[in-house]
């Protein structure tokens, strides 16, 4: 693990095993054979310790992680024949949300999802993750063309936000997002959504209608950021940490909450720690959900998917 | 000894001005044109030097809208549930039941039926002042019902938006209204219904993104703000001045987001004629 990545909880993790490191170096000279092993089991229990006791902030913070895999790494990783599609066929082709044809084990599926940059070139060029109204309206496109051919549709949510931009409000952000809601409402075919990083607000939610709702064990998904409902709420961009807790917007809270159906394991340390594992947990897990969903006729597909989100929400009467 | 006597005590300090008793007279907060209460409310809130539409809340539009005696009320009682147990500076439960007692409102929004020009609508009004309109799980249910009333008695639905978004409080409860609303109006529209979405200052966030864009009519009233991000937050992220009109509704028309723009004045009759257009002659 590179040391400029190293998130703050982790730092007793990263010293322990840079000492092991180090120690290693001299394995030939010294017999410290158990001296080493003594200080793995070390490693592992404290990254144990550290890890099953994650504070929501700490969540986001592995979220965000700028190792962890992306929306192509996950296409690459998972499936077969991916033919990208570019374009939303009205005005441009936005880099911050990517999909295409793919296959899952020989399934076909129409695969949608932001895509991040992984340096600062590639972050301007993804636009940090953050689409425009065509990025929105690229993803309705695929999937219409899904639907179409009775393709099933997976989407991959990670974004910081739909971008808030002077261009973005001429060419209707709102009006793009809306749009998706009420036709990923109706759309015909299966739609499994997997939160893999960052699902902040209505630009997640933009690419975020489905029949399963499925996230990432250490990802965020919610109304707003912690950030942005620390500097409304509490006038300052101090309290994340707080807002991080009041907004109850991890994978345990929203299964609790009724919101997602499934929460996908992630290997010790995070998604990032092993591209192979979790892209073969999850991949597993997607054609488990698409057999069952696959199995259900388009008609009471789509009324389930009403009652499924006309459930969510809290009220006395 | 006193040369001049005053004959009467006409004129005193704490004497009160009894042709302009306090609360009679508002400004004008465009042109600060000062206007009479009892004028202001004949022209339905709007200036009468100016055309600024002064912000109103849903008991004013349900008399503006609707044929004397025809409104009736629905999910009069529905109340937010806390679901986060959410809590800043103040504990949201405190929030809600403190707004309640001051706007008299229980919620940010306000449904029921009734006949504008003797055509029965369903419809649902918000309210600004009920913390900022924001939609969490009572705004998103009730308009819910409200499309779906408009579903099963096969008459068409309006909704007036007036919202900053979604509700912070109730997290992922209030995004996933957006999702709930938006599949209703689905709904809806498969079964031919007309949706009139009427949008006021300010409509953005959320609400924006959901059913206020998803009309089979948009409108508008005057120069109100429309948009996803708030002003404030475009500024920041482009670290420039927006341009003046920049998401008011003479704006959202230019750029093709709305049908029209209405004067308040003439809400009730422009609805009245769309709902005569789209009704079903069978």
């Amino acid at each position: 693990m590179a040391k400029n990545n190293t998130l703050d909880f982790e730092k007793p993790i990263y010293e322990l095993e840079s000492k092991i490191e180090e120690m290693r170096q001299y394995e030939g000279d010294l017999d410290i054979k158990d001296e080493i092993s003594k200080l793995e089991s070390k490693v592992f229990s404290l990254k144990k310790s550290i890890f099953d006791n994650l504070t929501r902030w700490q969540r986001v913070q592995l979220a965000r992680h700028p190792e962890r895999p992306y929306t192509l790494d996950y296409i690459n990783m998972m499936t077969t024949d991916f033919i990208e599609l570019h374009g939303d066929r009205h005005y441009g082709d936005d880099k911050a949300i990517v999909g295409g044809l793919a296959k899952l084990d020989g399934q076909k599926v129409m695969i949608i999802g932001h895509q991040k940059g992984r340096d600062t070139k590639s972050n301007v060029y993804r636009n940090f993750g953050m689409p425009n109204p065509e990025g929105y309206r690229k993803a309705l496109r695929l999937m219409k063309l899904a639907e179409k051919f009775n393709i099933p549709v997976i989407t991959l949510l990670d974004t910081p936000g739909a971008f808030p931009g002077l261009e973005a409000e001429e060419r209707g952000q709102a009006e793009a997002i809306a749009k998706n809601l009420f036709e990923m409402s109706k759309l015909r075919v299966p739609i499994i959504i997997v939160i893999i990083g960052e699902g902040a607000s209505g630009g997640a939610l933009g690419i975020g209608v489905g029949d399963r709702i499925l996230m990432l064990e250490n990802t965020w998904y919610s109304v707003i950021s912690p950030e942005s409902c620390s500097s409304i709420l509490w006038r300052s961009w101090d309290y994340k940490e707080q807002a991080a807790e009041a907004l109850k917007l991890t994978a345990p809270d929203l299964l609790e909450q009724k919101i997602i159906d499934r929460i996908i394991p992630e290997p010790l340390g995070g998604a990032h720690k092993n591209y192979n594992q979790i892209a073969d947990t999850l991949k597993s897990i997607l054609l488990e959900e698409l057999a069952d969903l696959m199995k259900i006729k388009p008609d009471k597909l789509v009324q389930n998917r009403l009652e499924k989100f006309g459930a969510m929400g809290v009220f006395e009467e | 000894m006193v040369w001049f006597k005053r004959s009467k005590h006409n004129i005193s300090p704490d004497s009160k001005k009894l042709d302009m008793p306090d609360g009679q007279w508002i400004k004008c907060e465009s042109c600060s044109e000062i206007i009479h209460n009892k004028q202001l409310e004949l022209n339905h809130w709007v200036c009468l030097k100016c055309n600024y539409h002064f912000r109103i809340g849903s008991k004013e539009y349900i008399n503006l809208l609707f044929d004397k005696g025809t409104f009736r009320e629905t999910d009069k009682k529905m109340k937010s549930g806390d679901p986060l147990k959410f809590e800043d500076t103040k504990k949201y439960n405190e929030r809600i039941n403190s707004t309640i007692k001051k706007s008299d409102l229980m919620d940010a929004v306000k449904t029921g039926t009734g006949k504008i020009k003797n055509q029965k609508v369903s419809f649902a009004c918000m309210d600004f002042k009920f913390i900022g309109g924001s939609m969490g799980s009572v705004v998103g249910e009730k308009i819910a019902r409200a499309i779906d009333r408009g579903y099963k008695e096969k008459i068409p639905v309006i909704v007036i938006s007036q919202s900053g978004g979604a509700r912070m409080m109730e997290g992922a409860f209030s995004l996933m209204q957006m999702a709930k609303t938006s599949a209703r109006l689905a709904r809806l529209a498969e079964a031919k219904l007309p949706f009139i979405s009427v949008m006021t200052d300010p409509t953005t966030g959320g609400v924006t993104a959901s059913y206020s864009m998803l009309g089979d009519i948009n409108i508008a009233e005057p120069n109100a703000l429309i948009g996803f991000a708030g002003p404030r937050v475009i500024k920041q992220t482009i670290g420039k001045d927006l341009p003046k009109g920049f998401q008011r509704s003479e704006f959202l028309q230019e750029k093709g987001f709305l049908d029209f723009i209405v004067d308040r004045k003439d809400l009730r009759d422009k609805i009245a004629l769309l709902i005569e257009y789209f009704a079903d002659e069978k």
